[in-house]
């Protein structure tokens, strides 16, 4: 039996069973990550003698019969999460040697819950990126290749990129993911795993370092739909601590992926058939629709006028709010310093060796729409349409209940490609960039391969703190894609 | 009253209006659990929200909200049922996010008014525009070393009120007077301590001068300044420099500037071209503030009685002339004292004594109405023994004084000392028949018509019996005498 092969729900009965104990199996995700870390990049920090102690507990703990929903199952934490006492950088020079002395609201759900931190993932700095190349800590490697070009390194999507790779590799059960315009979804379709950003407020951001505050939402990434709702059981909840954080009550997860389908009504939005998809993309979908038409859903056509909005809008509110977020690093408290003579010189250094082009890029641009002159033409403007795309899905879950659309307008790309232009690169958020401003629950869930043999993903967007919808309709589509393709490069191959 | 600046091209009127920043009393700060309290060593006061750490996020503090809330009534301003806190971005050391959260389109409370009393005893009514709520910045200290500034950030993050008049001011008296009646509306609200040397209340000063009749010109603010004193002093230099440019063919700039009160002048502080552009947007870390109607009124309804309510009571209620009112409601402290002295006893007599004899033994002795010897009930009980007749006026007089000394009540001062005043009718015959003697010829001319000398024999048998005979009866055994 390969321990780095199993699902959380199988090594939750396992390790309860005494068929292998914690430290066999988080002992065993450790090896993986020394073993392939090197070439994925896909752990910043890897915590692997606190893994193992934390895996001692957790066997005592077992023992005595007492186990806690993720006792004893390793995951990997986006480095975005502030870990208390483990370094925690965003990907960025800026934060290179910053140790948090707390534990965001995130992770010390998963600690309460048993969860073993195997390390800290990669990803793009400040979660700004789409490919994870923007990382202070070098790029990290897609384990998939393209059919018959085993030497060409494939980007595993981004923000989250870190966490993708290594859940695909069977470095980690599972990981923590943060998205704020397609950052768990993306990178989940590219690596061939499933990922949800629940619905925002679902999660709380307390502790989570911030990119655009309206947007941000962490969630779960794994192997199995079924998996991500056990992890997503533990990491939502109710935070005083974070004022958008709703007293909603958390429903039984895994029990909606059993879900019964019949009847449930399931939108096609017609402005989604963008112009130049690639033909294995509609294929993809036009297989998801058969799917779920089979598992006795309607399917109804529907209409997001103003999702063609979506990306430019998402391009202006996203870095207003970094510029303002990335304000305080600025070497005065905590992180790097430039010392220099003044202040505004020492600022300027701080910060021009701190941050990466593309948040430097962002910062400009957030600032540029939020200035004096522009605020109304950009920043207001965008957030008006920000609000009709939001109607746009309200009036669409009046008639549905939920929507199907591909998760990104391509497989994975290899490192060097679109990599020219900024635009090109934030093209590929257009398809998860609307729910991200409606704040609405979706997730990516594998589907198939595309003809070089890339995993393609599709994506279920859910009502408002309809996780259940969600997680049910993924599920349906997991169950009937018998989605077993595995990447090249893995903990049981290497 | 007309504030007139002589200028060479005709008189000049003032237009001012205020922006006060007013630290409101609570246990912690506006979006952190840290402690609000003022002093503490540098840097205890910080919780990691404050120290704007990495994913640390804002939680609005209710307390604070609710003072705003009290303040606004006081105001009698319009409560905005929901409100908004918008980011106001700009860099420095001691702002550690790099924004100041603040209320910029949407404060919490709309338009409201304050009505001032001047010296010559006429009213104005000063325009509210708003009170929104912010957060306090930290204090950079450029003095403690010769290359390195400082930071303490035990401030940063407390809560403050910005009170914005509407520009309704015409004269540094208007402005002084507006400040201290807004302190005092803040102190018996509770809400703020209106402490200006501690900086817990500070003010900018927005200053233009124009021809009676004319629109607004260009206005020039003044940042922080920190006593009424400096604000009204501010205001005559600041104007009195707008006029010379205007009369010299300049025109005045829009501009930051501070005062300077030792070489008497304002300065350049930063020009409009200079000014921040601070990036306002809403706080996407924050929900829209939305209070209930039921709570507003609930706060509405145990707001203390404010100083003009409580004056005019005092009018009415006491009998008391209105410029004693004004004098006793000044404070709350003062205006409760005056209250439980005067309760059950003849108010006027008790305000009479409240404001002469104990204010004047306040100021003499340097206390404050908290530390006084002479408690409220003490002075009551003083004045009971004159009411019965126990002791006299002038015999009060000592005992008051015997008491400011010793924090004995009346009652034990005068037993010690045996002053009871002497009812005696034969005692005070004697008296009276002993001064009589000892002055024939005094009395041989008040009989032949010197009247005036009734007060003289008076003032000798008061002498005679220790200042404890009985005024009346003295008075009435020298009328049968004589």
């Amino acid at each position: 039996m390969m321990l780095t092969e199993l699902t959380i729900a199988a090594a939750q009965d396992g390790l309860r069973r005494r068929d292998f104990s914690a430290v066999e199996l988080v002992g065993a995700h450790i090896a993986a990550i020394e073993r392939l870390n090197g070439r994925l990049n896909a752990f910043i920090t890897v915590t692997a003698d606190q893994a193992m102690d934390a895996a001692r507990r957790a066997d005592d703990v077992l023992a005595k019969g007492e186990a806690a929903p993720l006792t004893g199952i390793p995951l990997g934490i986006k480095d975005l999460f502030c870990t208390d006492g483990v370094r925690t950088t965003a990907a960025s020079r800026m934060l290179e040697n910053f140790v948090p002395p707390y534990e965001s609201t995130v992770t010390a759900n998963l600690l309460r819950d048993g969860a073993v931190f195997a390390g800290k993932t990669n990803l793009d700095e400040f979660a700004m990126g789409s490919a994870n190349i923007n990382s202070a800590f070098g790029a990290v490697e897609n384990p998939w290749k393209r059919e018959g070009e085993a030497d060409t390194v494939l980007v595993p999507g981004g923000s989250s990129g870190g966490s993708a790779a290594a859940v695909a590799a069977s470095l980690v059960m599972g990981a923590t993911g943060t998205d704020t315009g397609g950052s768990i979804r993306q990178p989940a379709s590219y690596c061939g795993i499933a990922g949800i950003k629940p619905t925002y407020g679902r999660c709380s951001r307390w502790g989570t370092i911030a990119f655009a505050s309206s947007l941000d939402q962490a969630g779960p990434m794994a192997r199995t739909v079924e998996d991500c709702a056990i992890l997503l059981q533990s990491m939502a909840g109710f935070d005083l601590r974070d004022s958008t954080s709703v007293d909603c009550p958390v429903p039984d997860y895994r029990a909606a992926c059993g879900r019964d389908l019949k009847g449930m009504k399931v939108g096609i939005p017609a402005e989604y058939r963008v112009a130049g998809m690639p033909a294995e993309i509609e294929a993809a979908w036009n297989k998801g629709i058969a799917w779920l038409r089979d598992a006795g859903c309607e399917i109804v056509e529907v209409s997001l006028p103003y999702t063609k909005y979506g990306l430019a809008t998402y391009y202006i509110v996203a870095p207003a709010e970094c510029s303002s977020n990335l304000a305080r690093y600025d070497g005065v408290r905590f992180g790097r310093r430039v010392p220099a003579a003044s202040l505004d010189e020492q600022y300027e250094a701080t910060r021009r060796a701190g941050f990466g082009a593309e948040v430097r890029r962002r910062i400009m641009m957030g600032t540029y729409v939020l200035s004096a002159g522009y605020y109304d033409a950009y920043y207001l403007r965008a957030q008006k349409v920000r609000n009709l795309i939001r109607r746009d899905f309200e009036r669409a879950f009046q008639q549905v209940d939920v929507l199907l659309t591909p998760t990104a307008p391509s497989p994975a790309f290899a490192q060097g490609e679109k990599m020219d232009d900024p635009v090109q690169m934030y093209l590929n958020d257009v398809f998860t960039v609307p729910a991200s401003m409606a704040g609405v629950p979706a997730m990516s869930v594998p589907a198939g391969l595309s003809a070089n043999g890339l995993p393609l993903g599709l994506q279920i967007i859910g009502r408002s703190f309809d996780e259940e919808a969600v997680l049910a309709a993924a599920s349906a589509i997991e169950r009937a894609a018998s989605f077993t393709h595995r990447p090249a490069l893995r903990a049981e191959v290497v | 009253m007309s504030y007139v600046i002589e200028g060479r091209t005709g008189p000049w009127e003032l237009v001012v209006g205020l922006e006060v920043h007013a630290q409101v009393i609570s246990q912690s700060k506006l979006f952190s659990g840290a402690s609000a309290s003022y002093g503490g060593e540098p840097n205890t006061h910080v919780s990691l929200v404050d120290a704007g750490f990495p994913g640390m996020l804002p939680v609005i503090n209710r307390e604070c909200v609710a003072q705003a809330v009290r303040t606004g009534l006081g105001l009698k301003a319009r409560i905005n049922l929901e409100s908004r806190f918008d980011r106001k971005n700009y860099f420095y050391a001691d702002l550690p996010t790099g924004y100041q959260i603040s209320q910029f389109t949407h404060p919490i409370v709309g338009e409201g008014a304050v009505e001032i009393e001047l010296a010559d005893g006429s009213i104005r009514t000063i325009g509210i525009t708003r009170l929104h709520l912010e957060q306090d910045a930290g204090k950079s200290m450029h003095d403690q070393d010769p290359t390195r500034s400082f930071i303490d950030l035990n401030r940063a993050g407390v809560a403050l009120m910005e009170i914005v008049s509407e520009p309704d001011i015409r004269t540094p008296e208007e402005a002084g007077a507006y400040l201290r009646k807004l302190r005092m509306i803040l102190r018996y609200l509770g809400t703020c301590d209106g402490n200006m040397e501690e900086g817990s209340m500070r003010a900018d000063v927005n200053v233009s001068v124009r021809k009676a009749g004319e629109p607004f010109r260009t206005r020039c603010e003044i940042k922080n300044v920190n006593s009424i004193r400096y604000v009204m002093q501010a205001i005559e230099i600041e104007a009195a420099r707008q006029v010379e440019i205007w009369e010299g063919g300049g025109s005045v700039d829009q501009e930051t500037r501070l005062f300077d009160p030792a070489r008497g002048e304002t300065r350049s502080l930063r020009s409009k071209e200079d000014a921040h552009d601070y990036r306002y947007f809403p706080d996407p870390d924050l929900l829209p503030l939305v209070v209930e109607e039921a709570w507003v009124e609930s706060l509405g309804a145990v707001l203390p009685e404010l100083p003009d309510a409580k004056r005019q009571r005092f009018q009415s209620e006491y009998g008391i002339p209105r410029y004693d009112a004004g004098v006793l409601v000044a404070e709350q402290a003062t205006a409760d004292f005056y209250e439980t002295v005067a309760r059950g006893r003849d108010p006027r007599l008790a305000a009479n004594w409240v404001i002469g004899d104990f204010f004047g033994a306040l100021n003499r002795t340097g206390r404050t109405i908290q530390d006084s010897p002479i408690t409220a009930e003490g002075l009551g009980g003083m004045l009971d023994l004159i009411t019965d007749g126990t002791i006299n006026g002038k015999i009060a007089k000592d005992v008051f004084e015997d008491m400011l000394e010793t924090g004995e009540s009346a009652a034990a001062v005068v037993e010690r000392r045996g002053l009871r005043q002497v009812t005696d009718t034969g005692a005070i015959d004697a008296a009276v028949q002993a001064v009589l003697d000892a002055n024939q010829d005094k009395l041989a001319e008040y009989r032949s018509g010197k009247d005036k000398l009734f007060g003289f024999f008076v003032g000798q048998v008061m002498k005679a019996m220790a200042g404890k005979g009985n005024p009346a009866l003295v008075n009435a055994a020298l009328k049968k005498v004589l």
